[in-house]
């Protein structure tokens, strides 16, 4: 199984799956453009780096997208992997196609139907028993928004994970500090600091660069182990496009022409 | 009933290495217990934490695990509403949530432990199956039938303890068809849960008068035996529904529709809980009769004379 990670190529990878998605929100009036460029990285490197690849390109290991409206990043992913066509990125969000603005369970690499926050963690725990009771050694990772770690629910699973030993989770949250009212660090003050509140709660935690991938695949590959583990993600929404970075409209809505070929200019001479 | 679950549970966990429990910091009662011991990694307890019971339970599913979320009903259904509605039905997930003690059978607990409605609310759900056993062996059937099927998510509604026995002589269970218990031909009584035996009850009396009854178990309320009612309201001439449920959304209002679609000539009477909550710190028998369920308050109202 193949289990490396080079930088340089993920580098490539987020550049072109940020410009797929720039180019599938001229179709549509809004889409989560601000929140699939906010955790592009992550998810690049759990699919890419941390999941382990059968030679048939399988894994034994499971992605639930837990923060489903940044879902933009999995399906172009999906695209790449041919579990998603083409035709498919162009029907998002229209009456005959199959792509909405959440996942949707039933659809070809979704493993849950996750509009809804808050529902991820406790799914993704169950996944981890039905592996841990088969004997079976697959991981599942995931990925929470910080708005969503605000639901009680999160935080059932949260304390689930740790009490049942669940050391085959794997979870990042993509800590942006925005939600749709404002920074959450004004909002909701309390709800930092982050990372020791999972420490707390019994969980291995390292803080990384969200948007460094060679950081989170070393937090992950390096992680002692025998408990559940938190990548709490330092993020910027709309991560990549300048007019989009922590200015809260980006979280939903999509560029017009002129903002488009702003944007595509930008990812094309990012270093 | 409990008790006959967690039995008939720990003989399909027996056969089966896919069948978990979840619960959600219950006693584990009889067999459950032995669950318990001999299966450790199948027996999960969430703790006070009904959200994730739900969630966890549909993880296992969508691994194509066979589990079941375990608590007293009004924790098991309406506190992790969302979650029963989109982890396991919206996904369609076999996940049995078991509704123990349902109805108003915490009596002296008070309104919050009451479920007076799970049928209503779990019967609007799309994908979702409801189950209400009559008797304690209907409750091993029942759960025989959800730790094998794959079509979906069920409710399964259960009692907590004590319930005699009503099933005897009746013909062999079947999901979705209901249950003739005793076979009549002037009156009949459909009823379904731990009520049926206030129905059963009122059958020996209408027996004592000289009448035929029917006597039917409607343990399956989702999908609803349409053509199983149809036939009884055309075959007696009074059809009396009893049920341990609101007016809205239960057997008896889909009772009176099927009678309107058919245009039913038989003479038809329900008998259901109040849309009032209840506050009577009594036994079970006492809030129901609050509620007009008792033996003589039906009787005034439907024996001769």
């Amino acid at each position: 199984m193949i289990n490396s990670f080079d930088e340089r190529l993920a580098r490539e990878r987020c550049r072109r799956y940020r410009r797929r998605i720039l180019d599938i929100s001229q179709r549509v009036a809004a889409l989560h453009i601000g929140s699939a460029y906010s955790c592009t990285e992550i998810v690049d490197c759990m699919y890419h780096g941390l999941m382990r690849r059968n030679a048939d390109g399988s894994s034994p290991d499971t992605f639930l997208m837990s923060k489903g409206h940044g879902c933009m990043i999995q399906y172009v992913i999906l695209e790449e992997h041919g579990l998603l066509s083409c035709a498919d990125l162009e029907a998002y969000c229209t009456p005959g196609g199959r792509l909405g603005v959440h996942p949707d369970y039933g659809n070809p690499g979704i493993e849950a139907a996750t509009g809804s926050l808050g529902h991820g963690l406790s799914m993704v725990c169950g996944m981890a028993l039905a592996e841990r009771a088969r004997k079976s050694s697959g991981i599942i990772y995931t990925v929470l928004s910080d708005g969503e770690v605000q639901e009680g629910s999160t935080w059932e699973a949260v304390l689930m994970a740790s009490s049942l030993g669940l050391d085959n989770v794997v979870a990042a949250v993509d800590n942006n500090n925005f939600q749709s009212l404002g920074r959450t660090s004004e909002t909701h003050p309390s709800f930092y600091p982050l990372a020791e509140k999972f420490v707390a709660f019994g969980w291995e935690v390292a803080t990384v660069d969200g948007h460094d991938s060679a950081a989170i695949f070393e937090a992950a590959t390096g992680r002692e182990g025998g408990r559940p583990f938190m990548i709490v993600a330092q993020t910027v929404k709309g991560k990549g496009v300048s007019y989009m970075e922590n200015v809260p409209i980006w979280h939903y809505r999509a560029p017009n022409k002129e903002e488009y070929y702003r944007a595509v200019d930008e990812l094309e001479t990012a270093q | 009933m409990r008790n006959m679950f967690a039995e008939a549970l720990y003989r399909e966990a027996t056969e089966n290495p896919d069948v978990f429990i979840v619960v959600a910091d219950i006693s584990p009662v009889g067999n459950m217990a032995k669950f318990r011991t001999e299966y450790p990694e199948r027996f999960i307890n969430v703790g006070v934490a009904e959200q994730s019971m739900i969630g966890i339970c549909a993880g296992l599913a969508l691994k194509g695990c066979q589990p079941f979320a375990y608590t007293i009903a009004t924790f098991s259904l309406y506190r992790p509403f969302e979650m029963v509605r989109d982890d396991l039905c919206y996904q369609n997930l076999p996940v049995t949530v078991v509704g123990m003690g349902a109805g108003v059978i915490y009596s002296d607990h008070g309104g919050t432990h009451h479920t007076m409605e799970d049928i209503a609310i779990a019967g609007a759900i799309p994908n979702m199956q409801i189950v209400a056993p009559c008797d304690p062996a209907e409750v091993a059937e029942a759960t025989r039938w959800c730790a094998r099927q794959r079509n979906g998510p069920v409710y399964l509604r259960i009692g907590k303890s004590g319930e005699p026995i009503l099933t005897k002589d009746a013909e062999p269970w079947a999901f979705g068809k209901l249950r003739c218990l005793r076979r009549g031909s002037d009156v009949c009584i459909p009823s379904y849960g731990v009520i049926s035996k206030m129905a059963a009850e009122l059958a020996d009396r209408f027996a004592e008068e000289g009448k035929s009854v029917s006597l039917f178990s409607c343990h399956t309320l989702k999908p609803l035996d349409r053509d199983g009612i149809a036939a009884a309201l055309r075959q007696h001439d009074h059809v009396i529904v009893i049920e341990e449920h609101v007016p809205q959304g239960g057997l008896a209002p889909q009772t009176k529709q099927i009678a309107w679609d058919i245009q039913a000539r038989c003479r038809l009477d329900t008998f259901t809980l109040q849309d009032r909550f209840i506050h009577n710190n009594g036994r079970h028998h006492d809030l129901l009769a609050d509620h007009g369920l008792s033996l003589p308050a039906i009787w005034q109202r439907v024996g001769p004379g």
